[in-house]
């Protein structure tokens, strides 16, 4: 499944390819699946023991990429990006365009072209997209200004447990939301899926409003800098050290009490777990904790390499870490009173 | 001037206000026809009136620092919380929510043309438990500058001025007011310094038909300031505008007509940058006819602000007069 998923064409504003994926499963196994106005997709599942609480489960669909803005007369496309990505890491990478996912190669000027003021990191503006046309009517015939673009990065799995795939940051989150929602637990649970994250955590703003939940928890991919060359005390997360709690970042301070009781299933039940140790980067849990009069919210996340970009890494025992928690922390839940 | 002191020196920054909210509640129970804390843990204090909704606000939290790697050797790297300054922090010394107090110190950075980063710095800490410091401070933990309230003649000077003055104000006002027909909200709000945070959830339940907001405001009147005019001492300042709000001119003429009725000389603020609780407040649900009255401070987000004493009285009697006269 997460294959199929981080495969699937999803930018920020055309999620639609992935809401179909999620909603196909959802449908078989929740008691509603509804699409908001804004695309979101919100899955109930109504608790086994009547009302306690409502808990509401969130992880983005849409992944970061670029749309086009521009056709040149010799055929090549302008384009901009679409949530953050680092010009740098994206020359000479395939790309799919558009409805007809015409394929493409992201093009720079040749290095000995190039003016000689090295160190200056290559700008987004200065690269083209060369999807093989004679020309800009030929190129017309394929594609349109507004188009949206995609990283075309095959799902792999690779080394001691590892994979490698783009869009991870979320589709992971989305699928350990599938996954839990095979199970029925005590409090009714909102599986969401929310659209235009990496454009400003858009959808969630407007999900968490309609739904109204007593506590709201993130499932995201996060920033895992476990690499050479960076300090030890630089590192956000690392990789194969279980999922990763967020106590503070630039979007949101997490609900003390919640994180606790998360750290606290983890440890109780053996599972891997950590804190995110940068305060940097925001998420959902922005726009879900100020909803209303407030809503007590938590993230937790898998370390995800080389985030944002064609070739993102994760291991599957982070994954697992992840699901295994929130999985304990729904049963656990059962007891606890959440709204004040 | 003992209850500023107090409030001042406890260690509550954006997110960990619950040290100055207890205070607060201690202070104002005996005043108050209703205290709420709601789920980001803003603190709501009701003196009941059958007349117009009228909120008052003042953020609790202060910046600060939270810890985020503990090394081997017991040394913390922290990262902020808000804009706390740099330049400031260096060499400083901070206290943690369990006593125990550190100095920040910033590693040696080859180049000069660059600024110090937080991740370039470390706090040391002076306990004797250093040995055991892994035990002590674990990651999460907050700081702030450590307490250090100083009085002289008129001036204060103390870490957490911004904004437990404006919390000294509500407070203050809430004991003067004799009587009042307006149904009163004295709204303590968290997490200011990380985006006015507080103020949002808080305005969505209360929704105040009016809301004043007293919040500091940096003054330039020292060598090489800025372009602003305010000045130390020369009375509360009426916001016109900030990076968040153009006040609404009900307000701005309110506050402008209850201090000259006591002859009380304000000032006007108007900021390009900064943002105070008002900015969120006023665009909240159908939105909220809003303005702010800022006490006056040099050095803000640094271990000394200063403040006047008689900025703050000033603006206790201007809230006053603005809460026991019915508003419509």
């Amino acid at each position: 499944m997460l294959e199929k998923l981080t495969n699937a064409f999803g930018v920020s504003g055309a999620e639609n390819d992935v809401r179909e994926i999620i909603k196909n499963e959802m449908s078989k196994i929740c008691d509603t699946v509804e699409t908001d106005s804004m695309g979101n997709l919100i899955c109930f599942k109504k608790g086994s023991r009547g009302y306690h609480n409502s808990i509401m489960l969130t992880s983005h669909m849409d992944e970061v990429g670029f749309i086009v803005n521009g056709i040149t007369k010799e055929g090549y496309l302008r384009f901009k990006t679409v949530g953050g990505i680092d010009a740098r890491v994206i020359i000479s990478k395939r790309v799919i365009v558009g409805r007809n996912r015409i394929s493409g190669v992201i093009g720079a000027k040749p290095t000995h072209l190039q003016d000689g003021k090295g160190g200056n990191a290559t700008k987004v503006k200065d690269l083209l997209i060369d999807i093989g046309a004679n020309d800009e009517n030929d190129a017309k015939t394929k594609v349109k200004i507004g188009d949206y673009i995609c990283f075309d990065s095959e799902y792999m799995e690779f080394g001691n447990n590892l994979i490698k795939a783009k869009a991870l940051d979320d589709r992971i989150g989305c699928n350990i939301l599938m996954q839990l929602a095979k199970e029925r637990y005590a409090n009714d649970v909102y599986y969401v899926f929310t659209v235009q994250e990496e454009v400003g955590c858009r959808g969630a703003t407007i999900v968490a409003y309609s739904v109204k939940p007593d506590i709201a928890i993130v499932v995201e991919g996060t920033t895992c800098s476990d690499v050479p060359l960076t300090d030890d005390h630089s590192f956000s997360t690392k990789l194969r050290g279980g999922a990763a709690l967020s106590i503070l970042d630039s979007g949101s301070y997490s609900d003390k009490d919640l994180v606790q009781t998360l750290y606290n299933t983890a440890k109780n039940n053996n599972i891997n777990v950590q804190y995110k140790q940068t305060t940097l980067g925001g998420n959902d849990a922005s726009s879900i904790h100020l909803s209303r009069e407030g809503i007590r919210t938590a993230v937790i996340s898998v370390p995800c390499r080389y985030i944002h970009s064609p070739s993102s890494v994760a291991c599957k025992d982070d994954i697992n870490s992840c699901y295994n928690i929130l999985n304990k922390f729904l049963k656990e839940a059962e007891g606890e009173v959440w709204n004040s | 001037m003992e209850l500023l002191k107090k409030l001042t020196n406890v260690i509550a920054p954006s997110g960990n206000e619950k040290p100055v909210r207890d205070i607060i509640i201690d202070e104002v129970k005996q005043y108050a026809d209703a205290i709420t804390v709601d789920t980001l843990g803003n603190l709501i204090v009701r003196k009941k009136g059958n007349g117009k909704k009228i909120m008052l606000s003042s953020h609790m939290d202060e910046v600060g620092i939270i810890a985020t790697v503990i090394d081997d050797k017991g040394f913390i790297r922290f990262s902020n919380i808000g804009a706390v300054n740099k330049k400031a922090l260096q060499y400083s010394k901070v206290k943690f929510a369990n006593d125990i107090v550190g100095i920040v110190v910033d590693e040696p950075i080859e180049s000069t043309d660059k600024s110090t980063n937080f991740n370039k710095m470390y706090v040391d800490t002076i306990c004797d438990c250093k040995v055991n410091s892994l035990n002590t401070i674990s990651i999460g933990d907050i700081a702030t500058f450590a307490p250090n309230f100083d009085i002289s003649g008129d001036l204060i000077s103390s870490k957490a001025l911004d904004n437990r003055a404006g919390c000294y104000v509500l407070i203050e006002t809430l004991k003067a007011i004799s009587k009042t027909e307006n149904d009163l909200y004295f709204v303590f709000t968290v997490q200011e310094e990380l985006g006015l945070r507080g103020a949002k959830t808080s305005t969505f339940t209360l929704q105040p038909d009016y809301a004043i907001v007293v919040d500091t405001t940096p003054c330039d009147d020292v060598p090489s300031g800025g372009k602003s005019s305010l000045k130390l001492g020369n009375g509360p300042a009426i916001k016109i505008k900030d990076g968040s709000i153009m006040c609404h001119p009900f307000i701005k003429n309110l506050l402008l007509n209850k201090a000259e009725s006591l002859k009380i000389k304000p000032q006007y603020e108007v900021l390009d940058k900064g943002n105070t609780d008002a900015g969120a407040i006023h665009t909240t649900g159908v939105g909220v006819i809003t303005g702010a009255i800022s006490i006056p401070l040099r050095y803000n987000h640094t271990a000394c602000e200063m403040a006047s004493k008689t900025d703050i009285e000033n603006s206790i009697k201007i809230l006053t007069k603005v809460c026991e006269d019915l508003l419509v």
